[in-house]
């Protein structure tokens, strides 16, 4: 598979008054393209430091990380909002939807950063929340929805611009068993039929598991790495 | 859905919150309107001031008289086109309490000198022949309900006949209006000769002389000759363009513009600071959500524009809802207001100045949230829960 991140020599430290503290220390890692990563680990151990560092609103450091030949951490902040607007889409814990907003209008959200027209922006709206299973709840504010729907509407916003990577911090980490199973089904799903390079950062091991590949992450590094097919 | 639909959302979004803000800039703006309305009225008389027309008095003050024979000397001063005087007459109609601003003056000069005063050309004819006309104001015959032909009773504090009396029969001949709406038309004008020939005392007197000039041009020269001629004298002219006197006569009643400084600049000052921290306190409510934004693409400077224009709307719906109640109270009041404060409005230049002052108010209280907004860091707002 084509590589679609490298990360080369990655540091990330943080000083807090005098105390230096170093999240990594030369992490190097390459992602494929169209891979659907779990990156587990202890609290602390780096995961969303890692995350925000792959998705250009963290600096690493010292080190590269490159993305599709783009030195992503040489970015000027105006070029890296354009780069995450067109390359990435997140996906949040506390789904973080707009309150206001319906979740035809959340989902909208990204696009209008790009030029396309209002009706063109309907139809790719109407697209994502068809993809998500929820088409019939395009109207509703996020106080009207479940955790689950919440979520499924964020994950609408992420793919509608249509980019290459969706980066996950604990998509699951506040909904019940079987709405965490819908959402994983649908990342899963995502990846195989769009051919989305998904990274998932969880402490859950059943989530995990519907990753194609697994990292462990401890101290800055990673102590164990396992290939599995996915569920 | 565009950004403005996401600033009127963000807005609105606490609607209590919303409404009170609104609430606060509307009363600034309500004050501001009225205030506005109310100099602009004093100040008619300078702005209309005409720029050929002076006035002298005596120079100790207007209250002082001066000779009656001083009229006649001044119209052969080069320059001079017109001459005409008036004196207060300190009238009442029936009641002390009614009191009637009421002057003698010469009608046909008076008339020439004072184009704004409109009056059809049969009642002016009346007024400069019939020696026992009165020429009054719509809004004081109105007030009184007198009408042409009525023969109506004035009394003077100040003058009295030979008998004693401070009692005038005067006929009512002349209705004026004015030719703009600020220009009263609650005063009354009688014959000077007339008024003149009855009094027991201080006869050949006048209060002040109007003068119109061939051209603005010559005003200072001919005022200069005009007070020379009375140098030395008695009775000492100062005269001035009517202008400077009408704005002599605003600041004997206080200086209203620095005033209105002062409430306008309190009522903004306190309410800039009601809106201005509410309005950090709001951006920093939201410090996640501007994360998210900034998330998904959103560039700060355009998060920076979002926030600023917020305040500014903000500003701009409570302002023009504060400017149009104080345009709309004084519109409705304006038959009331029309005897005390004729053609009080707020006009398109006291509406050109509020909207400029809400857009100023708004970039003022919207600045800082914007700059917070504009510098919140993704990690940091993403890190609150």
């Amino acid at each position: 598979m084509t590589s679609l991140y490298e990360l080369k020599d990655l540091s990330k430290r943080y000083t807090r008054g005098k105390e230096t503290i170093t999240i990594f220390e030369e992490l190097t890692m390459s992602i494929p393209q169209g891979d659907f990563i779990a990156i587990m680990g202890p609290s602390g151990s780096g995961k969303t430091t890692l995350l925000n560092l792959l998705g250009g609103i963290d600096r690493p450091s010292s080190g590269s990380v490159e993305c599709e030949g783009v030195r992503v951490d040489k970015l000027s902040e105006g070029k890296l909002a354009k780069w995450r607007s067109q390359h990435v889409g997140f996906i949040f814990q506390f789904y973080n939807l707009m309150p206001t907003l319906t979740a035809a209008q959340n989902v909208e959200l990204p696009l209008l950063l790009t030029k396309l027209s209002g009706k063109q922006r309907k139809e790719r709206v109407a697209t994502a929340l068809d993809i998500v299973g929820l088409a019939d709840r395009k109207g509703h504010r996020p106080r009207q929805l479940s955790g689950g729907q919440q979520q499924r509407v964020a994950i609408a916003r992420a793919i509608v611009a249509d980019p290459k990577v969706l980066l996950c911090d604990e998509p699951t980490g506040d909904l019940d068993r079987a709405s965490a199973d819908e959402i994983l089904e649908t990342l899963q799903l995502l990846n195989r039929e769009l051919g989305k390079t998904i990274v998932m950062v969880t402490h859950d091991p059943s989530a995990a598991k519907y990753a194609a590949r697994e990292l462990h992450l401890d101290k800055g590094r990673f102590i164990e790495a396992k290939a599995e097919p996915a569920q | 859905m565009n950004d403005l639909t996401l600033i009127r959302k963000n807005l609105f979004r606490k609607k209590l919150r919303a409404i009170l803000l609104t609430l606060s800039i509307l009363i600034a703006f309500f004050i501001f309107g009225i205030l506005g309305a109310f100099n602009r009225l004093l100040n008619a008389g300078v702005e209309m001031a005409a720029a050929d027309r002076m006035i002298t008095m005596n120079t100790i003050n207007f209250t002082v008289s001066m000779p009656y024979a001083y009229w006649g000397r001044v119209q052969g001063v080069e320059g001079v086109r017109n001459v005409s005087h008036m004196t207060w007459f300190g009238g009442y109609y029936q009641d002390p309490t009614q009191i009637v601003q009421t002057f003698a003056v010469d009608p046909a000069t008076y008339l020439e000198a004072y184009p704004e005063i409109v009056v059809p050309a049969d009642q002016a004819g009346a007024f400069t022949t019939n020696r026992t006309c009165l020429m009054v104001g719509q809004m004081l015959a109105l007030q009184y309900g007198w009408e042409i032909g009525d023969r109506i009773p004035l009394l003077s504090n100040i003058w009295q006949k030979p008998d004693g009396s401070s009692n005038w029969e005067f006929d009512v001949c002349a209705i004026y209006t004015g030719s703009e709406p600020e220009i009263s038309t609650m005063a009354a004008y009688l014959n000077y000769d007339y008024f003149n020939e009855s009094l027991a005392f201080g006869q050949d007197q006048i209060s002040m002389m109007i003068i119109n000039t061939t051209d603005p041009a010559v005003n200072e020269r001919v005022a200069q000759e005009i007070d020379a001629m009375f140098a030395n004298s008695p009775a000492e002219t100062k005269t001035a363009n009517e202008a400077a006197f009408a704005r002599a006569f605003i600041d004997q009643i206080g200086n209203i513009g620095l005033i209105m400084l002062y409430v306008v600049g309190a009522a903004f000052g306190i309410i800039l600071l009601i809106v201005g921290t509410s309005l950090i306190m709001a951006i920093q409510e939201r410090t996640k959500e501007i994360g998210v934004m900034k998330t998904l693409g959103f560039p700060a400077p355009r998060i920076f524009r979002m926030v600023l224009i917020e305040s500014v709307l903000l500003s701009l719906v409570g302002g023009l809802l504060g400017i149009g109640l104080a345009a709309g109270l004084l519109q409705a009041l304006a038959p009331l207001l029309a005897q005390v404060l004729p053609g009080m409005t707020v006009t398109g230049s006291i509406f050109g100045i509020a909207v400029a002052l809400m857009l100023g108010f708004g970039v003022i209280t919207g600045l800082a949230p914007a700059l917070n907004a504009h510098r919140v860091r993704i990690v940091d707002a993403l890190g609150k829960q």
